[in-house]
Protein backbone atom coordinates (compact mmCIF):
# COMPACT_ATOMS: atom_id res chain seq x y z
CA UNK A 1 0.00 0.00 0.00
CA UNK A 2 1.26 3.42 -0.89
CA UNK A 3 1.16 6.50 1.31
CA UNK A 4 -1.76 7.86 -0.69
CA UNK A 5 -3.68 4.68 -0.08
CA UNK A 6 -3.16 4.95 3.68
CA UNK A 7 -4.33 8.56 3.56
CA UNK A 8 -7.36 7.51 1.52
CA UNK A 9 -8.16 4.73 4.03
CA UNK A 10 -8.24 7.26 6.88
CA UNK A 11 -10.31 9.75 4.85
CA UNK A 12 -12.75 7.06 3.70
CA UNK A 13 -13.19 5.66 7.21
CA UNK A 14 -13.96 9.11 8.63
CA UNK A 15 -16.31 9.84 5.73
CA UNK A 16 -18.15 6.53 6.01
CA UNK A 17 -18.65 6.80 9.77
CA UNK A 18 -19.92 10.36 9.53
CA UNK A 19 -22.18 9.45 6.57
CA UNK A 20 -23.83 6.81 8.74
CA UNK A 21 -24.03 9.37 11.56
CA UNK A 22 -25.82 11.79 9.20
CA UNK A 23 -28.68 9.37 8.65
CA UNK A 24 -28.87 8.11 12.25
CA UNK A 25 -28.25 11.25 14.33
CA UNK A 26 -31.10 12.23 16.65
CA UNK A 27 -30.38 15.94 16.53
CA UNK A 28 -30.90 17.60 13.17
CA UNK A 29 -28.13 20.16 13.70
CA UNK A 30 -25.68 17.39 14.60
CA UNK A 31 -26.69 15.63 11.38
CA UNK A 32 -25.88 18.78 9.40
CA UNK A 33 -22.46 19.01 11.09
CA UNK A 34 -21.74 15.33 10.36
CA UNK A 35 -22.69 16.11 6.76
CA UNK A 36 -19.90 18.73 6.75
CA UNK A 37 -17.38 16.04 7.78
CA UNK A 38 -18.63 13.68 5.07
CA UNK A 39 -18.45 16.39 2.40
CA UNK A 40 -14.93 17.35 3.50
CA UNK A 41 -13.81 13.73 3.23
CA UNK A 42 -15.31 13.51 -0.26
CA UNK A 43 -13.38 16.67 -1.14
CA UNK A 44 -10.20 15.14 0.28
CA UNK A 45 -10.85 12.03 -1.84
CA UNK A 46 -11.05 14.24 -4.93
CA UNK A 47 -7.72 15.83 -4.02
CA UNK A 48 -6.14 12.40 -3.41
CA UNK A 49 -7.12 11.11 -6.86
CA UNK A 50 -5.64 14.23 -8.44
CA UNK A 51 -8.82 16.19 -9.13
CA UNK A 52 -7.61 19.49 -7.73
CA UNK A 53 -10.28 21.83 -9.08
CA UNK A 54 -13.19 19.48 -8.34
CA UNK A 55 -11.92 19.01 -4.78
CA UNK A 56 -11.78 22.71 -3.98
CA UNK A 57 -15.11 23.36 -5.69
CA UNK A 58 -16.60 20.57 -3.60
CA UNK A 59 -15.35 22.20 -0.41
CA UNK A 60 -16.35 25.73 -1.46
CA UNK A 61 -19.81 24.95 -2.80
CA UNK A 62 -20.90 22.16 -0.49
CA UNK A 63 -19.34 23.11 2.83
CA UNK A 64 -19.45 26.83 2.17
CA UNK A 65 -22.89 27.19 0.63
CA UNK A 66 -25.11 24.13 0.65
CA UNK A 67 -24.62 23.22 4.32
CA UNK A 68 -25.30 26.83 5.27
CA UNK A 69 -28.56 26.59 3.30
CA UNK A 70 -29.41 23.41 5.20
CA UNK A 71 -28.73 25.10 8.53
CA UNK A 72 -30.97 28.00 7.52
CA UNK A 73 -33.64 25.50 6.51
CA UNK A 74 -33.38 23.80 9.90
CA UNK A 75 -33.53 27.14 11.71
CA UNK A 76 -36.60 28.32 9.81
CA UNK A 77 -38.49 25.08 10.43
CA UNK A 78 -38.62 24.22 14.09
CA UNK A 79 -37.66 20.56 13.82
CA UNK A 80 -38.51 18.24 16.68
CA UNK A 81 -35.61 16.26 18.09
CA UNK A 82 -35.60 12.56 18.96
CA UNK A 83 -35.63 9.28 17.14
CA UNK A 84 -39.38 8.69 17.12
CA UNK A 85 -40.17 12.03 15.56
CA UNK A 86 -37.25 11.98 13.14
CA UNK A 87 -37.50 8.44 11.78
CA UNK A 88 -40.62 6.68 10.61
CA UNK A 89 -41.86 3.43 12.06
CA UNK A 90 -40.69 1.21 9.21
CA UNK A 91 -37.03 2.12 9.35
CA UNK A 92 -36.01 -1.56 9.56
CA UNK A 93 -37.32 -1.93 6.03
CA UNK A 94 -35.04 0.97 5.13
CA UNK A 95 -32.08 -0.80 6.76
CA UNK A 96 -32.91 -3.93 4.75
CA UNK A 97 -33.13 -2.04 1.44
CA UNK A 98 -29.92 -0.09 2.12
CA UNK A 99 -28.02 -3.26 3.03
CA UNK A 100 -29.38 -4.94 -0.10
CA UNK A 101 -28.22 -2.02 -2.26
CA UNK A 102 -24.81 -2.09 -0.60
CA UNK A 103 -24.43 -5.87 -1.05
CA UNK A 104 -25.46 -5.60 -4.69
CA UNK A 105 -22.99 -2.79 -5.36
CA UNK A 106 -20.16 -4.65 -3.62
CA UNK A 107 -20.93 -7.75 -5.68
CA UNK A 108 -20.92 -5.75 -8.92
CA UNK A 109 -17.68 -3.94 -8.04
CA UNK A 110 -16.03 -7.24 -7.18
CA UNK A 111 -17.17 -8.71 -10.50
CA UNK A 112 -16.05 -5.74 -12.58
CA UNK A 113 -12.85 -4.78 -10.74
CA UNK A 114 -11.60 -7.77 -8.70
CA UNK A 115 -9.60 -6.50 -5.75
CA UNK A 116 -7.06 -9.31 -6.13
CA UNK A 117 -5.68 -8.03 -9.43
CA UNK A 118 -6.44 -4.34 -8.98
CA UNK A 119 -3.39 -2.22 -9.58
CA UNK A 120 -2.92 1.32 -8.29
CA UNK A 121 -3.65 3.77 -11.07
CA UNK A 122 -1.51 6.74 -11.95
CA UNK A 123 -3.80 9.64 -11.03
CA UNK A 124 -4.57 12.17 -13.75
CA UNK A 125 -3.34 15.47 -12.34
CA UNK A 126 -6.10 17.74 -13.61
CA UNK A 127 -5.33 21.29 -12.55
CA UNK A 128 -7.66 24.22 -13.00
CA UNK A 129 -6.18 25.06 -16.39
CA UNK A 130 -6.85 21.70 -17.98
CA UNK A 131 -10.36 21.49 -16.50
CA UNK A 132 -11.17 24.98 -17.74
CA UNK A 133 -9.77 24.29 -21.20
CA UNK A 134 -11.79 21.08 -21.52
CA UNK A 135 -14.93 22.73 -20.18
CA UNK A 136 -14.86 25.65 -22.59
CA UNK A 137 -13.68 23.62 -25.55
CA UNK A 138 -15.84 20.50 -25.40
CA UNK A 139 -18.63 21.24 -22.92
CA UNK A 140 -19.75 24.79 -23.73
CA UNK A 141 -23.38 23.89 -24.43
CA UNK A 142 -23.87 21.86 -21.20
CA UNK A 143 -22.18 24.70 -19.32
CA UNK A 144 -24.64 27.24 -20.70
CA UNK A 145 -27.53 24.89 -19.99
CA UNK A 146 -26.44 24.44 -16.37
CA UNK A 147 -26.05 28.21 -15.96
CA UNK A 148 -29.59 28.71 -17.22
CA UNK A 149 -30.84 25.96 -14.89
CA UNK A 150 -29.21 27.66 -11.90
CA UNK A 151 -30.75 31.01 -12.84
CA UNK A 152 -34.18 29.41 -13.20
CA UNK A 153 -33.79 27.62 -9.86
CA UNK A 154 -32.74 30.87 -8.17
CA UNK A 155 -35.76 32.77 -9.47
CA UNK A 156 -38.02 29.83 -8.67
CA UNK A 157 -36.75 29.62 -5.09
CA UNK A 158 -37.32 33.36 -4.57
CA UNK A 159 -40.84 33.16 -6.01
CA UNK A 160 -41.69 30.11 -3.88
CA UNK A 161 -40.31 31.36 -0.58
CA UNK A 162 -41.37 35.01 -0.57
CA UNK A 163 -44.39 36.04 1.41
CA UNK A 164 -47.39 37.30 -0.55
CA UNK A 165 -47.83 40.80 0.81
CA UNK A 166 -51.30 41.19 -0.70
CA UNK A 167 -51.25 42.85 -4.12
CA UNK B 1 -1.61 5.64 -6.49
CA UNK B 2 -4.89 4.35 -5.12
CA UNK B 3 -6.55 1.14 -6.20
CA UNK B 4 -9.87 1.87 -7.89
CA UNK B 5 -12.10 -0.70 -6.03
CA UNK B 6 -11.40 1.02 -2.69
CA UNK B 7 -12.78 4.30 -3.99
CA UNK B 8 -15.79 2.51 -5.49
CA UNK B 9 -16.48 0.78 -2.17
CA UNK B 10 -16.37 4.13 -0.35
CA UNK B 11 -18.84 5.60 -2.81
CA UNK B 12 -21.21 2.63 -2.58
CA UNK B 13 -21.21 2.97 1.20
CA UNK B 14 -22.10 6.67 0.89
CA UNK B 15 -24.86 5.75 -1.57
CA UNK B 16 -26.33 3.09 0.74
CA UNK B 17 -26.33 5.50 3.67
CA UNK B 18 -28.21 7.96 1.46
CA UNK B 19 -30.76 5.31 0.47
CA UNK B 20 -31.39 4.51 4.13
CA UNK B 21 -31.75 8.19 4.96
CA UNK B 22 -34.32 8.81 2.22
CA UNK B 23 -36.36 5.78 3.29
CA UNK B 24 -36.19 6.18 7.07
CA UNK B 25 -36.26 9.92 7.76
CA UNK B 26 -39.50 11.83 8.29
CA UNK B 27 -38.05 15.32 8.40
CA UNK B 28 -38.01 16.77 4.87
CA UNK B 29 -34.70 18.60 5.42
CA UNK B 30 -33.06 15.33 6.52
CA UNK B 31 -34.38 13.65 3.36
CA UNK B 32 -32.70 16.40 1.31
CA UNK B 33 -29.44 15.79 3.19
CA UNK B 34 -29.60 12.08 2.38
CA UNK B 35 -30.12 12.96 -1.29
CA UNK B 36 -26.95 15.06 -1.09
CA UNK B 37 -25.11 11.98 0.22
CA UNK B 38 -26.24 9.98 -2.81
CA UNK B 39 -25.21 12.75 -5.23
CA UNK B 40 -21.81 12.84 -3.56
CA UNK B 41 -21.41 9.10 -4.02
CA UNK B 42 -22.02 9.60 -7.74
CA UNK B 43 -19.46 12.41 -7.80
CA UNK B 44 -16.84 10.22 -6.14
CA UNK B 45 -17.37 7.59 -8.83
CA UNK B 46 -17.22 10.13 -11.66
CA UNK B 47 -14.00 11.69 -10.41
CA UNK B 48 -12.33 8.35 -9.63
CA UNK B 49 -13.09 6.94 -13.09
CA UNK B 50 -12.07 10.21 -14.73
CA UNK B 51 -8.73 10.03 -12.96
CA UNK B 52 -8.08 6.36 -13.69
CA UNK B 53 -9.18 6.57 -17.35
CA UNK B 54 -7.15 9.79 -17.80
CA UNK B 55 -10.06 11.77 -19.24
CA UNK B 56 -10.99 15.08 -17.68
CA UNK B 57 -14.62 14.86 -18.84
CA UNK B 58 -15.72 12.97 -15.74
CA UNK B 59 -14.57 15.76 -13.47
CA UNK B 60 -16.50 18.29 -15.54
CA UNK B 61 -19.63 16.20 -15.14
CA UNK B 62 -18.96 16.04 -11.41
CA UNK B 63 -18.93 19.85 -11.44
CA UNK B 64 -22.24 19.84 -13.31
CA UNK B 65 -23.68 17.46 -10.71
CA UNK B 66 -22.56 19.88 -7.97
CA UNK B 67 -24.35 22.72 -9.78
CA UNK B 68 -27.52 20.64 -10.15
CA UNK B 69 -27.32 19.72 -6.46
CA UNK B 70 -27.08 23.39 -5.53
CA UNK B 71 -30.15 24.19 -7.61
CA UNK B 72 -31.98 21.22 -6.10
CA UNK B 73 -31.22 22.29 -2.54
CA UNK B 74 -32.37 25.84 -3.26
CA UNK B 75 -35.72 24.74 -4.69
CA UNK B 76 -36.12 21.94 -2.14
CA UNK B 77 -35.61 24.21 0.85
CA UNK B 78 -37.96 26.81 -0.63
CA UNK B 79 -40.63 24.11 -0.92
CA UNK B 80 -39.91 22.91 2.63
CA UNK B 81 -40.24 26.45 4.03
CA UNK B 82 -43.49 26.94 2.11
CA UNK B 83 -44.73 23.62 3.49
CA UNK B 84 -43.83 24.64 7.02
CA UNK B 85 -45.63 27.95 6.58
CA UNK B 86 -48.81 26.26 5.37
CA UNK B 87 -48.95 23.13 7.55
CA UNK B 88 -46.67 24.01 10.51
CA UNK B 89 -44.91 20.67 10.02
CA UNK B 90 -42.31 19.26 7.65
CA UNK B 91 -43.07 15.62 8.31
CA UNK B 92 -43.11 13.94 4.91
CA UNK B 93 -45.50 11.24 6.17
CA UNK B 94 -48.19 13.88 6.69
CA UNK B 95 -47.86 15.43 3.25
CA UNK B 96 -50.28 13.26 1.32
CA UNK B 97 -52.42 15.79 -0.52
CA UNK B 98 -51.79 14.13 -3.88
CA UNK B 99 -52.50 10.64 -2.60
CA UNK B 100 -55.64 8.97 -3.93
Amino acid sequence: MSAQEYAFAVVAAVGAISAIAVVTARNVVHAALYLVVTLLSVGATFLLVGAEFAGWVQILIYVGAIVILFLFGLMLTKAPIGRDTLDNQRRWLGVLVALGVFAGLVFLIDQAFPLADARPFEALRANTGSVGAAMFRDFVLPFEAISFLLLAALIGAIVLARKDEGT
Amino acid sequence: MIRLPFVLLFSSLLFSAGVYGVLARRNAVMVLMAIELMLNAVNVNLVAFSSSLRDVGGQIFALFVIAVAAAEVGIGLAIVILLFRNRASINVDEVNLLRW
